[in-house]
């Protein structure tokens, strides 16, 4: 009996295609949580990221408090947030948008912090405004960077989720909690593989996006 | 017409970058900047589009404090240029150029086919359109950049050390370019240097600054070298000043001797004739070819295998007494040889006519300076 052996039965079985507690509602749920913490920590952290980045004002601060949520353990603060808010979507949504928002802000700070100063400085004796600045000479370079910390946020975002089963809700850490406690372990390997195959398919997102948004100019070939 | 008005800029540490600096920087001349490394230039210029704020002091633009219209209005009427081009990597050459007027509000189309007309200006190859700043050498990009502040024909072209991050031939390459375009399109340049031979080559005016961001000298580029207004601008002018300052006498007046050119074919009487101990001599076409020893012809006639090289020639109405003087130096017989625009010999000098020729200019400068001064 080895993992191959596990990862077959488990995909094999007719009854685990179907119904709510079925491979596709569960990838879907999965998916739905990710994307909407990456969004939230989006909001937050790029915003933040680009203007600090661009007025080079705050940025020890920002290190800091990252560097601060980066310590903080997910599953403490899912326990947390359920002690104090009850059970539901925001309790789950909490740890994975403190674990995402240090990666998407940090990088975008330094991002746009590394653009080279010729180029800003030649819009800016130019008449250019600041804003168009930021995201006409500024974002345009730094994006390969800032993509970047999404791509890790989100990859982060995609194993974390699987938290949410511990407080009853859906997504592909049901088939991992669930196994582990039936000790079903073709369930657990199963979900496991599905939660890997997530994390593989952001990564191709993320490349296909770069290829779309990123200049050849830029990327250099 | 530009007015630096007693301007002062002391930076928040405390530096004083430029200190009480008056100039007038007239319309449709290239003023260029000059002097050690750290003494005010790059803080000058940049309080001109204010991308600096002077201390003290007031900048006036056609009578106008600069400080009563909005910044981007005052930048937009400016080029401006920089060291390393500071190109958008992101955008291809055509739609770097076509960015001022995009950011004005023209039509993308309309844009682009002025960017086009200003690469054929800059002396860029229309093919290079599409590329990428970092599909191009260095002195391609700093024309697109040259390209890129005359986009919108503004009235006034800062530009700061633009070709000093390039090779001398390059930099020679853009210099003659630029001059060019200024005579086409007579602009107010401002352009800040710290090599002198540029500043002498390219200004119609010529403001030495001194560390500290004083000014040492404000003058046109021949009266710099013949009058150097202190120790200070004299050491800055270099060792060879003399022999730059003859760029600025032309070599026309210079008395060429016609009697030592002979054609190859010429008859050993006429040969005989020449009293020098050299003869240059010509094919039928009237060019060069070499010169003869007259000592060691064998027959009385000329052998033109056995010619020592003419050297460079020069162009009497075209090129100045220093073009001259390098000539003769260079040459194995010590004379320079003097030709029409199609190359043809129009007569031989010597290093002493020549000699004479620079004392006649330099004492005709002297005169010259005393009736301006008197
Ligand atoms: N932002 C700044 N803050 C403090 N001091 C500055 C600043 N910018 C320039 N300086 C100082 O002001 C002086 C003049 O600087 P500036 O850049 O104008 O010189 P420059 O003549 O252009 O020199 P270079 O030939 O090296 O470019 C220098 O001593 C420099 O260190
Ligand atoms: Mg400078």
């Amino acid at each position: 009996m080895n993992v191959l052996h596990f990862v077959n039965a488990f995909f094999s079985d007719g009854a685990h295609w179907q119904g709510y507690d079925g491979i596709p509602q569960r990838f879907w749920e999965h998916v739905q949580y990710s994307v909407l913490a990456l969004a939230v920590a989006s909001a937050i952290g790029l915003p933040v990221g680009l203007l600090t980045g661009h007025t080079g004002r705050g940025g020890n601060a920002l290190a800091l408090i990252a560097n601060a949520a980066r310590a903080l353990p997910s599953f403490g603060l899912l326990v947390l947030a359920v002690l104090l808010i009850g059970f539901g979507l925001l309790p789950v949504m909490i740890p994975l948008v403190v674990l995402a928002v240090p990666p998407v802000l940090v990088t975008t700070y330094e991002a746009v912090r590394s653009v080279d100063p010729a180029p800003v400085d030649a819009a800016r004796g130019m008449g250019m405004h600041e804003s168009r600045i930021l995201f006409h000479v500024e974002l345009p370079v730094a994006l390969p960077l800032i993509l970047s910390g999404l791509r890790s946020a989100a990859i982060q975002i995609v194993s974390t989720a699987t938290i949410a089963a511990y407080v009853s809700l859906g997504g592909l850490g049901r088939y991992i909690i669930d196994g582990l406690y039936q000790r079903d372990y073709e369930k657990v390997v199963g979900g496991a593989t599905l939660v890997a195959a997530l994390a593989l398919a952001t990564l191709a997102l993320f490349w296909a996006a770069g290829r779309l948004t990123v200049s050849p100019g830029v990327r250099r070939r | 017409m530009i007015r630096i008005d007693s301007v002062t800029k002391r930076y928040p540490d405390g530096t004083v970058a430029v200190d009480r600096l008056s100039l007038e920087i007239p319309d449709r001349s290239i003023t260029v900047l000059v002097g050690p490394s750290g003494c005010g230039k790059t803080t000058t210029l940049r309080m001109i589009n204010r991308m600096v704020e002077p201390t003290e002091g007031t900048i006036l633009l056609d009578g106008e404090d600069i400080q009563r219209q909005p910044v981007t209005t005052l930048r937009r009427s400016m080029g401006y240029v920089i060291q390393n081009a500071g190109l958008f990597q992101h955008r291809t050459i055509v739609d770097n150029i076509a960015t001022v007027p995009r950011m004005l509000g023209w039509g993308k189309q309309r844009a682009r086919e002025r960017a086009v007309e200003l690469m054929e200006r800059v002396g860029l190859d229309t093919s290079l359109a599409k590329r990428y700043p970092y599909q191009l050498s260095g002195g391609q990009q700093q024309r697109v950049g040259v390209a890129r502040a005359l986009a919108a024909d503004p009235p006034v072209l800062l530009m700061d050390e633009p070709f000093s991050a390039v090779d001398p031939v390059v930099r020679k390459g853009l210099q003659e370019e630029l001059l060019r375009i200024q005579g086409e399109l007579g602009k107010t340049i401002v352009f800040v240097t710290h090599d002198i031979d540029e500043a002498v080559t390219l200004g119609t005016m010529v403001a030495v600054l001194r560390e500290g961001g004083r000014l040492a000298q404000y003058a046109p580029p021949a009266e710099l070298l013949s009058t150097p207004a202190d120790g200070f601008v004299e050491d800055f002018l270099g060792a060879d000043r003399g022999i730059r300052r003859l760029s600025f006498f032309p070599a026309a007046p210079l008395e060429l001797s016609t009697d030592a050119v002979v054609p190859a074919d010429a008859p050993a009487e006429r040969i005989a004739a020449v009293g020098s101990p050299y003869l240059l001599v010509t094919g039928p076409d009237g060019r060069p070819l070499g010169w003869a020893e007259r000592d060691r012809l064998t027959d009385g006639t000329v052998d033109t295998g056995r010619l020592l090289p003419y050297g460079r020639p020069f162009v009497p109405g075209a090129d100045s007494l220093r073009v001259a003087l390098d000539c003769a130096v260079l040459s194995p017989t010590g004379w320079a040889v003097a030709v029409d625009a199609d190359g043809r010999v129009t007569g031989v000098v010597s290093q002493r006519t020549i000699g004479e020729a620079i004392r006649a200019a330099h004492s005709a400068g002297r005169a010259e300076d005393e009736k301006v001064a008197g």
